[in-house]
């Protein structure tokens, strides 16, 4: 199996604040990571690595083929291949969701127009929202907002999908909608990494857990190994999440 | 003597078409340079960054009376023997009001949340695509009210122009009064003129937001 995400030993710090401590994981195609841990075990910052947006201090990243500790990173062409949804959606507000979802094809690949158009619709159609292509966010609800992201990442068919606990701030009943979102893309063979505290969704649908704790990755297994714990503090993170 | 007449009323509405021409130069020069400083000054290049903070500063920390002197003799020493008055204070009108509008629009733009540039950036656009897709369409929301509020600054500050021996509606009616020496009437009339500029600016500006908000929603 070929790893698509590979990290090595990675450093970040902010300030005197050591955030990720020689933090290693590789994801392969296919596979679905789900990266889980207390607030500020490091978990996020990882995936912001991942995909450039913070930039890290020692060890190397590489994705998709792409060098992302290189100085000299093409973070363009990176972004082509992975793409990511956040937890607060960042949607933009002032284009319809057939709009938000056009935007980067038409931009980035020069696609027409038309195409753009079928392309959107396509992607709405499979998050379960062909009939809101005109509507602006507002109008959507906060999970509808989170599949119209999630469409809008799948149009540049990347190769691999960051997840930034997507669902966090969303109710239970919307969560559950977001997440059969993710389910079937999962099933579909997308390569995903995600950052959730949704253990049923990890155990479920994880091909790997990444346990992290105080930047380093603690604990590393199938999703089984959330039943049965090898580390004192994953016994507890899992114990407390019930 | 004989008083206000309306052939100084004619002088006056003029001397109004000049305040309106330096104004438009005054904002479409400002905006432009302007424009250019606040990209400057959110760059992620700190020498880039510092010389748009310096600018600002000292364009902002500038009387814009001593600011159109320098421009006026300050062309004349490097060599320029006659500059056209119109010439002197579109420069200075310029430099002033990019200062402004630099500083006004630097904070709309960074007042589009962190999260939409991120995102932008990671659907692949281009730093132009961004920020002509993206972050300018959000941002001209925020702008525009403050923006056209600033315009009416412009339009009451070309009075200084005179300074530089431009006639514009200010000067206009210094000269009549010169001759009739009917003071109240005459910058009655000619605050009556420049209220009837600037008030459909700022109804203007009210509307677009009304606008700009609605067709959000």
């Amino acid at each position: 199996m070929s790893a698509v995400v590979k990290l090595s030993n990675v450093h970040k710090s902010f300030g005197t604040n050591k955030v990720l401590d020689g933090v290693s994981f590789e994801v392969g195609r296919g596979e679905v990571a789900a990266v889980i841990g207390q607030s500020g075990s490091g978990k996020s910052t990882a995936l912001r690595c991942i995909n450039a947006l913070e930039t890290i201090d020692g060890g190397t990243i590489d994705v998709c083929g792409h060098a992302v500790h290189d100085a000299k990173l093409d973070r363009r062409s990176l972004r082509r291949d992975v793409g990511i949804v956040f937890q607060s959606y960042n949607l933009f507000p002032h284009l319809t969701a057939e709009q938000n979802i056009m935007l980067a094809p038409s931009c980035v690949k020069k696609v027409s127009k038309s195409e753009a158009r079928d392309l959107a619709h396509d992607v709405l159609r499979r998050v379960g929202l062909a009939e809101k292509a005109g509507h602006f966010p507002e109008q959507l609800s906060g999970g509808q907002q989170q599949r119209v992201a999630i469409a809008r990442s799948l149009a540049m068919q990347p190769k691999l999908m960051l997840f930034d606990e997507v669902t966090s701030a969303l109710d239970p009943q919307l969560t559950g909608e977001v997440l059969k979102v993710m389910e079937d893309l999962a099933r579909g063979g997308m390569t995903m990494i995600l950052v959730t505290h949704e253990m049923a969704f990890a155990r479920k649908v994880a091909s790997q857990v990444v346990y992290m704790h105080k930047g380093k990755v603690w604990e590393t297994g199938p999703g089984s190994m959330l039943d049965s714990p090898k580390t004192a503090e994953l016994a507890d993170f899992v114990g407390s999440g019930l | 003597m004989p008083g206000f007449s309306l052939v100084h009323l004619e002088f006056l509405g003029w001397a109004a078409m000049w305040t309106l021409g330096l104004s438009a130069i005054a904002f479409v020069g400002g905006g432009l340079v302007g424009f250019a400083v606040a990209l400057m000054r959110i760059s992620p290049i700190r020498w880039v960054r510092y010389a748009a903070i310096a600018y600002i500063q000292v364009v902002q920390g500038t009387p814009l009376l001593i600011l159109l002197f320098l421009i006026y003799f300050g062309i004349a020493i490097v060599g320029f023997q006659e500059v056209p008055a119109l010439i002197a204070a579109g420069i200075g009108l310029t430099i002033y009001s990019s200062g402004f509008l630099a500083e006004i629009w630097r904070g709309c733009l960074q007042s589009v949340p962190k999260t939409q540039w991120e995102a932008a950036e990671c659907l692949a656009l281009t730093p132009w695509q961004r920020m002509t897709r993206v972050i300018l369409p959000q941002a001209m929301r925020i702008a525009t009210p403050p923006t056209v509020g600033f315009l009416v600054q412009i339009v009451k500050n070309t009075s200084l122009a005179s300074v530089v021996g431009f006639v514009e509606l200010a000067q206009a009616g210094k000269l009549i009064n010169n001759s009739i020496f009917e003071p109240f009437t005459v910058f009655m009339v000619v605050a009556a003129i420049y209220f009837a500029i600037c008030f459909p600016l700022s109804t203007w500006s009210r509307r677009l937001e009304r606008k700009l908000n609605v067709s959000r929603r």
